[in-house]
């Protein structure tokens, strides 16, 4: 895959949503994008560009709640991510289960774990826990206190 | 009076390596949906993680599966010196991936093991487990434990091998393809297996890429991706291996591809061998002073498929964040796919043929019913359903 040919065909698809782009190294590249724009550029990884799904990791900063979706193109060894800043009050972003299965268990983890909603998920309920938390609850958080 | 019969064993009971929980909803003999509860092993290794130092975390993520214990290591250590921009040692790639592959046969031999008790070869399972035990003498030899080898580090490995030790490797791993033909006959050529497997928990190219399944699940459906050969880390990318596939997608397919991935692990460590006679001794660090801010994708396949590990740094000696994928955490969801219709017999061996670990992602009992009384058979009862009918093949093979 051309990094650059893949980027410029990426920000012409996406000119105003794409906040920052970031290339980490020769097979590592981040595009921060508008939380509205996720799931049209993840459709278009996982169905036009025939990227796999790795995982999203989601953690908690000073600035908000951080999504990273990871993508790879295993053809060229590529791992693609996408970024998402989320404000500290509800977070929510739109759920990719129903562009693949895959993302179901991840979302489920990850709303459990730092309480960000998922629009459109299909089974929102705890996957770790089995709800015996106390609700608002949210261990990965930073303010958390174990 | 009530049809119901509910027998609670689990969800920490021994039919698999580790504690595990699945629904399994049946009408009759049929299972009709899949269910999956996860919890109780949730360590918080990634909120650990954040405590410790990048040293220290090399042992706890050690520590999250007892069977590929150094594939975690291995991501790690390739997300850091993603971070600090390294290049390791050639000598440490080596000693790498002679470690990995190790692993590898070891893990593959462990769940040929298991896959042979489930369908009622308690034989299988015995002498796979026998011939598994040299291969643990050798980590033994190397870095002195049979598991929980603690050789990897950022910028390299811990230990290095000695060249002395190259003879008694090369004699062993010989000695261990000779059982690796005998297992791989033994399973190609039954008819009883050959009824047990094919066409059992067949899942489709489609299925894998939906649920991003990974490792050996995946390359016995037709879905070449191999983390050693997509992105090669550590020396893979020197050495002359293949990787295995099968088109099927049943659980015959899945036993195929990693009975003949041992032969290819045996051949990336014979040339490892080889290639490091040519390098002196002890190179096997490069040091890394400080690891800066920024954002590590480290990947490594496993035994299962690949593991990865997403590594956020602010320039002290903690991650800020550390996010761990484990291969089953993908493969566990496709039981979906690969049970719904089978009998219940049948659900047994769909379920082991991912080799799920639960270490890296939990828990198993057996429920039945929908419609009718609920029945909730245990684990026990399930693997005895797999051997009766095994069992019943049998004679009327005979």
């Amino acid at each position: 895959m051309d990094n650059k040919k893949f980027t410029a065909e990426i920000k012409e698809k996406f000119a105003d949503k794409i906040i920052e782009y970031q290339q980490h190294n020769d097979l590592r590249l981040t595009f921060a994008i508008q939380p509205e724009a996720l799931f049209e550029c993840a459709r278009v990884f996982m169905k036009e560009k025939q990227f796999r799904f790795i995982i999203a990791s989601g953690l908690h900063s000073r600035e908000g709640f951080e999504i990273f979706y990871h993508f790879s193109n295993d053809s060229s060894g590529h791992v693609i991510n996408l970024h998402v800043m989320l404000p500290h009050e509800q977070p929510t972003v739109d759920s990719l289960s129903e562009l693949m299965s895959a993302a179901e268990w991840i979302e489920r983890e990850i709303h459990e774990l730092l309480g960000i909603n998922f629009k459109g998920h299909p089974n929102l309920v705890p996957l770790i826990s089995e709800g015996n938390w106390p609700e608002g609850t949210y261990p990965y958080r930073k303010d958390f206190k174990s | 009076m009530s049809k119901q019969k509910i027998i609670p064993i689990g969800p920490y009971h021994p039919l698999q390596e580790e504690p595990e929980y699945f629904k399994l909803y049946c009408e009759g003999e049929k299972v009709v949906d899949v269910e999956w509860e996860t919890g109780y092993n949730h360590r918080g290794i990634e909120k650990l993680a954040e405590e410790k130092t990048f040293e220290q975390v090399f042992f706890l993520v050690e520590r999250i599966c007892g069977i590929c214990s150094t594939s975690h290591p291995f991501a790690f250590a390739n997300s850091l010196e993603e971070i600090s921009k390294v290049e390791i040692p050639d000598r440490a790639k080596y000693i790498r991936c002679i470690i990995g592959e190790l692993e590898r046969i070891h893990s593959h031999l462990l769940w040929v093991g298991l896959a042979g008790h489930f369908l009622g070869y308690d034989t299988v399972f015995m002498w796979a487990w026998k011939y598994r035990e040299p291969v643990l003498d050798l980590f033994e030899i190397i870095s002195g434990n049979r598991n929980s080898y603690a050789m990897f580090t950022a910028g390299g490995v811990r230990r290095d091998i000695e060249q002395s030790k190259f003879a008694k490797i090369r004699q062993d791993l010989s000695e261990l393809k000779k059982k690796v033909d005998l297992l791989t006959g033994a399973v190609m050529d039954d008819p009883v297996i050959h009824a047990r497997t094919k066409n059992v928990g067949v899942m489709t190219r489609e299925d894998i890429i939906d649920y991003a399944a990974l490792g050996p699940t995946a390359r016995a459906s037709g879905v070449a991706i191999d983390v050693r050969k997509d992105d090669p880390y550590a020396a893979y990318g020197s050495l002359d291996w293949n990787v295995i596939t099968a088109e099927e997608g049943d659980v015959f397919a899945k036993a195929k591809v990693r009975l003949l991935e041992m032969y290819e692990s045996i051949k990336i460590i014979e040339q490892s061998l080889e290639k490091m006679e040519k390098i002196p001794e002890g190179d096997i660090l490069t040091t890394i002073w400080e690891i800066p801010e920024g954002i590590g994708m480290g990947h490594a396949e496993a035994p299962r498929g690949e593991v990865f590990h997403f590594v956020k740094t602010d320039g002290t000696n903690s991650p800020v964040r550390h996010k761990i994928r484990a291969p089953s955490y993908m493969n566990i969801a496709t039981f979906k796919k690969s049970c719904v219709g089978q009998t219940i017999s049948d659900a047994a061996i769909s379920l082991a043929a991912v080799d799920p670990c639960y270490c890296c992602t939990e828990r198993m009992a057996v429920a039945c019913d929908h419609t009718s009384g609920k029945q909730i058979l245990d684990g026990e009862a399930l693997i005895k359903r797999s051997q009766d009918k095994t069992r019943e093949i049998k004679n009327k093979v005979k």
